[in-house]
């Protein structure tokens, strides 16, 4: 089961990581982990499992280009993150880390704290036996989900995703 | 049917002509990464990608900005890897402590210029668009593949159409048309677009470097003030440089809103705390009492933005019980302050000046805010805990609504100062 960290609108990096917790200014940079929402939730870190969900309003992950905020959500391990908009630079940097998102607006139909069933693969999210299906991702992200990331997909495909060309 | 500038400058850099909405690889011109971000670079270039060497060691600027000098021991430590690796690689262009936030000091250098796609490690970026070029913010891991590659992947962005008409009144500038947008179509309100500042021209580089950075701040890829007018020739003028003849403001360019700006109307506005986009006429602000009045950042730390306060401060002196803090944007903003004697003024008025950088813009030294303190900031950024403590409240506002502020103790429109 996944556990539903339910967020608002405009979720800045700021907000997942506070600029003083960047592994610029750790002495171990495995600390990150400590570190996702550390203020705006602080009990988010120590709680969340693998496999949990955050559903979130427009503009998720706006403001700093620092990938240090999508790489401390995927060494906690989560599972997806929903929100009908997200913040481009934000967008890339989470595609690239090889964490799924998925653009829907679900914070009127899902609770904080349910436990849901979801399918990273299939888009399916079933909640006290409601099935929602999440609008399948365009082919390119699939691509690099299926590789775990940017990094390994141009070490195989020594190309950038999708049918693009030079 | 023509181009937006956006489409022009990445139809030049993918070799073809493209259009809003396709995917491309592009060549970048120029890749710029900083301090903080630049360990994560390195990691992922050669030890994930494997690649032993930049892809074009003149093509890459690298500056130390974001704690400089270092606050930490850890800091210290990760310059002191950054500045072996920049002997190693030969990397051309490097600006180390003191010399500035990159965004301004690479348009000083006149290594930004029209046309250029630039990536930047910093989602300031943008600010590039000052000067007519493409820049845009990306993560380490785009950064990486772009050092090592020399190119990019990306959506050709379509294109929001900024009208600014009329002319500013006094006490009232670029940062107050910046918000103004902020304020019309919301922190989201141009995700993935290309934003064009048109109606501009009189403005400075710098000045429109204020437009060009807040254009992330309403979602912005990029942020691009056409290469033309006196501001822009001043520039060009200056440093030899010209825009490439390919590179104008099309009829017929395909926009997929226009947002329209009074000037004549404007008056000094106010980002509440904690989102850009929560802006209000100074005139319905109320009394908002400060602790902190902080003058610097790439928005608004240039040359013209102190000496727009020096002379709100001219004769005066700092209220009692308010620390205002001056941080340059760059040595070269600082040696014009000294130069015209706009340094004397803010040192006379009781000013505290910190080294040319990023300051305490991202709460991390010199200027970092206590727990229920107010900040009268002229950055880009009142999100919570962005300078200190997550009690802080930060207001953005413009240098001259900052040095009126500083007088009173209280925020302020600078006629109430200057009459």
């Amino acid at each position: 089961m996944a556990r539903i960290w339910r967020f608002g609108a405009n979720v800045n990096t700021d907000q997942i990581v506070p600029g003083r917790y960047a592994p610029y200014m750790l002495k171990n940079e495995d600390d990150l982990r400590k570190y996702p929402f550390i203020e705006a939730r602080p009990e988010f870190a120590s709680t969340v499992r693998p496999g949990d969900l955050i559903i979130a309003g427009p503009n998720f992950g706006c403001g700093s280009s620092r990938e240090y905020a999508p790489l401390a959500l995927k060494m906690v391990g989560i599972g997806a993150i929903i929100a009908p908009l997200f913040a481009r630079i934000f967008y890339r940097n989470a595609l690239n880390l090889g964490i799924p998102l998925f653009e829907a607006d679900l914070t009127d139909q899902l609770e904080d704290g349910q436990e849901v069933e979801f399918n990273a693969e299939t888009g399916v999210i079933i909640a006290d036996g409601r099935t929602i299906q999440l609008p399948p991702p365009p082919e390119w992200m699939r691509e690099v989900w299926r590789e775990g990331g940017i990094v390994p997909f141009y070490r195989k495909y020594r190309r950038f995703p999708g049918a693009v060309s030079v | 049917m023509g181009q937006t500038l956006a489409e022009q400058i990445l139809s030049h850099a993918a070799g073809r002509p493209v259009a809003a909405g396709e995917n491309i690889v592009a060549r970048v011109d120029l890749a710029m990464m900083h301090d903080s971000i630049s360990p994560s670079i390195i990691k992922i270039l050669h030890q994930e990608l494997g690649a032993d060497q930049v892809w074009d060691r003149d093509r890459v600027a690298v500056v130390v900005d974001h704690v400089a000098p270092a606050a930490t021991i850890q800091n210290a430590e990760h310059q002191l890897a950054l500045r072996r690796w920049v002997r190693q690689q030969q990397i051309t262009h490097f600006f180390d402590v003191g010399r500035g936030i990159s965004h301004p000091v690479l348009v000083e250098e006149g290594l930004a210029r029209p046309g250029m796609l630039i990536l930047g490690s910093d989602s300031h970026s943008t600010a590039y668009g000052a000067v007519g070029a493409f820049g845009t913010g990306m993560g380490s891991t785009d950064m990486a593949l772009a050092l090592a590659t020399g190119q990019t992947w990306l959506r050709v962005p379509e294109t929001v159409r900024i009208l600014a008409r009329g002319r500013f009144q006094p006490g009232v500038g670029a940062k107050d048309l910046g918000l103004r947008v902020a304020r019309l179509i919301g922190a989201d309100g141009a995700t993935y677009q290309s934003v064009e500042w048109h109606g501009v021209e009189e403005l400075s580089v710098s000045e429109r470097m204020t437009l060009a950075t807040l254009s992330i701040e309403i979602g912005g890829k990029a942020g691009i003030i056409p290469p033309t007018g006196p501001g822009w020739e001043e520039h060009a003028a200056r440093l030899g440089i010209s825009a490439p003849p390919w590179l104008r403001v099309e009829e017929g360019a395909r926009y997929s809103r226009t947002v329209e700006v009074d000037l004549d109307a404007l008056e000094p506005q106010i980002s509440v705390p904690h989102f850009v986009d929560n802006v209000r006429d100074l005139s319905e602000l109320g009394r908002v009492e400060v602790d902190v009045v902080y003058i610097g950042t790439c928005t608004n730390g240039h040359a013209n933005d102190m000496a727009a306060a020096a002379r709100i401060l001219k004769g005066r002196k700092v209220a009692r019980g308010v620390r205002l803090l001056v941080v340059p944007a760059s040595s070269e903003a600082l040696r014009q302050a000294t130069a015209d004697g706009t340094l004397a003024t803010l040192l006379e008025a009781g000013a505290a000046i910190g080294t040319p950088g990023c300051g305490a813009c991202i709460g991390r030294h010199m200027g970092v805010l206590a727990p229920g303190e107010v900040c009268l900031f002229t950055g880009n950024r009142n999100f919570r805990g962005r300078m200190g403590s997550p009690e802080a409240q930060i207001y953005l506002a413009s240098p001259e609504v900052a040095a009126a502020t500083a007088v009173l103790g209280y925020i302020a429109h600078p006629a109430e100062v200057v009459g």
